[in-house]
């Protein structure tokens, strides 16, 4: 019994030093790696020249970015009329855009708050690209709002300040001015998020560096960080708080972004659904989006053992469960339109929507086949595991939020209350075309960017979670949990 | 600051730094700072150092924002320039609830990070003396300050008893100074630049 005993002691230290976790979860780090190869792993992409692969996907991106700006120089110049826009479909393209990349946006901020604080342990794989990505994606988005203005060197007067116009506010009522302040409080902290998790990793890299300009870079953007077990006490208390309050800003964002709609009076807007309906599908766009660019990154960086096939499938997982949320809200919004008896609210969804035959008909099934139906491939395990399945559903989720985008704003307002204002077909020109291009190709080249310059993973948090979740730890921790269970079920027995 | 002399031990686990820091301790020795690469749960406490009042200076923060938002839309829509809105009420909160909620958190998260970058004394273009570089990659560096009571040689002895796997002396400036990286550089060769 006594020597039972001591083996059990020797167990408990060993997990002690081990940090226990359930053999049950598979490792999140996937292979033989000390801390000193998670820091090689890692920084190896930013310390290698860049691939040819990188400059072609970069130099396109640049391309795709100057048609862009190209196509804002056209409108600012000759005014938005250069937009397809007409008398009733005054949000076309440009707000459609919108909203899709602010849904993108929202997957990087769900990603490192949210599941921070539910102690997700997967997260530390992904959420570094995912907010990053979440950073492109807002700024991208703000643009459209921006240039929509027309005269957008006055788009300052959007912001509150004593101005000389009386001073004359902006209305604080507005739901399009809650969005103003949703949107740039949601890119401030992300960034201040991001960043400051970014702080440790960017000392990594100059600590290692050899390169002058590397040490001079790393030097200026890593604020001079140590280490020191007090920082990191901090580092701590900052990341969990800003956690906290990013957990409702997420959420927060697209409710307001849904706000204005569901605050007017159009039909096929006016609707109480919209804010969770906004949300669940921003979380859909968001981890589809991820899933494409993580796709290729951990293939192209060779990331495979840190961003594993585990991480693959739990995103697939969130992203059926987020489509499957988004079919209810479409069934929802299409029940309560005809339960609801209201003619013009009728019409807007079983005319202008479902009608297949009506001008947009067919944008209509567009949207629900790629959201609702296609995601349920991934109820099959097989299917969330196969990295070309998922990397085409990606894609086809994202075209059909864009789409769900472009159905609740243009089926609603392009037949409107005046049957003669009736607009004939609405088809953006090449320039609201160039202006979505370029916002691609901002994206891109700051993810470009990115990847060439910052370590994409984080890689104190992955050291963090490495002795708990990394497969050479928990090899060894499996002969240490079968034979203490095996010792307490032994020794519980005796004791009665 | 100041320049101290510190006698520096590298531990390659957090295992034997963990036992290492209380041994230390009770040892009578100043630890001056434990640089580690990744965050290590408790390790503050066993060095003995208090919790961070990060977050009550966020709730701070954070009620200013709640507070400038209120007062300040309450103040426009009432006094300064009280405009009709189809009849509405001038004090309409329920409207007011997101902008609130966003200046909330805004003004905790930017007072939070600017905070936290003042505590650490972290911003671009600070340099500070770095006892080993690998404390980013993979080693747990315990320096200890050497005070004129601390023999060196006995300090030596005893960090090897406890399992450093490499141990030295430098003579370090404790404060941060305006510095370049790809310099080798100490804050003495910025004579009057030191500004902490």
């Amino acid at each position: 019994m006594a020597g039972g005993s001591g083996r059990r002691r020797k167990a408990q230290n060993t997990m002690a030093s081990l940090k226990y976790e359930s053999q049950v979860r598979p490792p999140l780090v996937v292979g033989q790696k000390d801390y000193h190869n998670v820091t090689e792993d890692i920084v190896r992409p930013i310390e290698a020249s860049p691939t040819r692969a990188w400059w072609i996907g970069f130099i396109i991106s640049v391309g795709l970015l100057i048609f862009g700006i190209i196509s804002v120089t056209h409108e600012v110049i000759f005014g938005v009329g250069q937009w397809n826009l007409n008398r009733t479909i005054g949000w076309g393209w440009d707000i459609t855009n919108f909203v899709w990349w602010v849904g993108i946006g929202h997957a990087g901020t769900l990603i490192s708050a949210i599941l921070l604080l539910f102690r997700q342990g997967w997260r530390t794989g992904v959420n570094r690209a995912a907010e990053a990505m979440t950073i492109f994606a807002v700024m991208c988005a703000g643009q459209f709002p921006i240039w929509h203005m027309g005269r957008v060197w006055m788009a300052f007067f959007v912001m509150p300040y004593p101005n000389t116009r009386g001073p004359l506010w902006p209305n604080f009522n507005s739901p399009l001015l809650w969005d103003v302040f949703a949107i740039s409080t949601y890119f401030t902290v992300s960034l201040l998020f991001w960043y400051s998790g970014l702080l440790p990793d960017l000392a990594t890299v100059r600590d290692r560096a050899k390169l002058k300009w590397r040490k001079i870079f790393y030097g200026l953007t890593s604020f001079g960080w140590t280490g020191s077990t007090k920082h990191w006490q901090r580092h701590e208390a900052l990341s969990l708080v800003l956690a906290g309050l990013s957990t409702p800003l997420v959420l927060s964002v697209h409710t307001i972004v849904s706000f204005d709609f569901a605050t007017s009076i159009v039909p096929g807007w006016h609707t109480t659904i919209f804010p969770p309906y906004f949300v669940a599908g921003a979380i859909f766009s968001g981890f589809a989006m991820v899933q494409t660019l993580l796709l290729v990154t951990r293939k192209v960086l060779k990331l495979e053992e840190y961003i594993t096939m585990e991480h693959i499938e739990v995103m697939n997982k969130v992203i059926v469960l987020t489509g499957s949320i988004v079919g209810v809200a479409y069934l929802t919004e299409l029940f309560i339109a005809w339960y609801g008896q209201n003619k013009f609210e009728g019409w807007a969804f079983m005319q202008n929507r479902v009608n297949v035959f009506s001008p947009y008909g067919w944008s209509y099934y567009l949207m629900m086949g790629c959201n609702v139906l296609s995601p349920q491939i991934f109820w099959f395990r097989k299917m969330r595991r196969n990295l070309t399945v998922t990397f085409f559903m990606s894609v086809i989720v994202n075209i059909g939020m864009w789409f769900e985008r472009f159905v609740i704003i243009v089926t609603s307002v392009y037949r409107d209350y005046l049957p003669s204002s009736w607009s004939t077909y609405y088809r953006p020109t090449i320039w609201e075309i160039g202006f979505y291009m370029g916002t691609f190709g901002l994206f891109f080249t700051c993810y470009f960017l990115f990847s060439k310059f910052f370590p994409v993973i984080a890689i104190a948090e992955i050291k963090h979670i490495l002795k708990k979740s990394g497969a050479i730890y928990k090899e060894k921790m499996d002969g240490v949990e079968k034979e203490s269970v095996e010792e307490f079920a032994h020794e519980y027995a005796h004791a009665h | 600051m100041a320049v101290k002399k510190f006698v520096v031990g590298y531990f390659e686990d957090e295992g034997p730094l963990f036992t290492g820091v209380k041994k230390v301790r009770a040892a009578g020795y100043k630890i001056h700072d434990v640089y580690t690469p990744m965050p290590i749960h408790g390790l503050d406490k066993a060095m003995g150092l208090r919790e961070t009042s990060l977050h009550t200076a966020g709730f701070i923060y954070g009620i200013t924002g709640t507070t400038t938002a209120l007062s300040g839309i309450s103040w426009i829509f009432n006094s300064d320039w009280p405009i009709n809105f189809g009849g509405k009420s001038h004090f309409d909160l329920p409207a007011w609830v997101p902008i609130t909620f966003e200046l909330t958190v805004l003004f905790s998260a930017v007072g939070m990070v600017l905070t936290f970058c003042y505590l650490c004394q972290m911003a671009p273009f600070v340099r500070k003396h770095h006892f080993n570089l690998r404390s980013t990659d993979d080693q747990f560096t315990m320096v200890i300050e050497c005070t004129e009571k601390t023999n060196e040689a006995e300090l030596t002895a005893f960090l090897q008893s406890i399992g450093a796997k490499g141990i030295n002396t430098q003579v370090a400036e404790t404060g941060w100074w305006l510095g370049r990286y790809d310099k080798e550089q100490t804050h003495r060769d910025h004579t009057g630049a030191i500004l902490a």
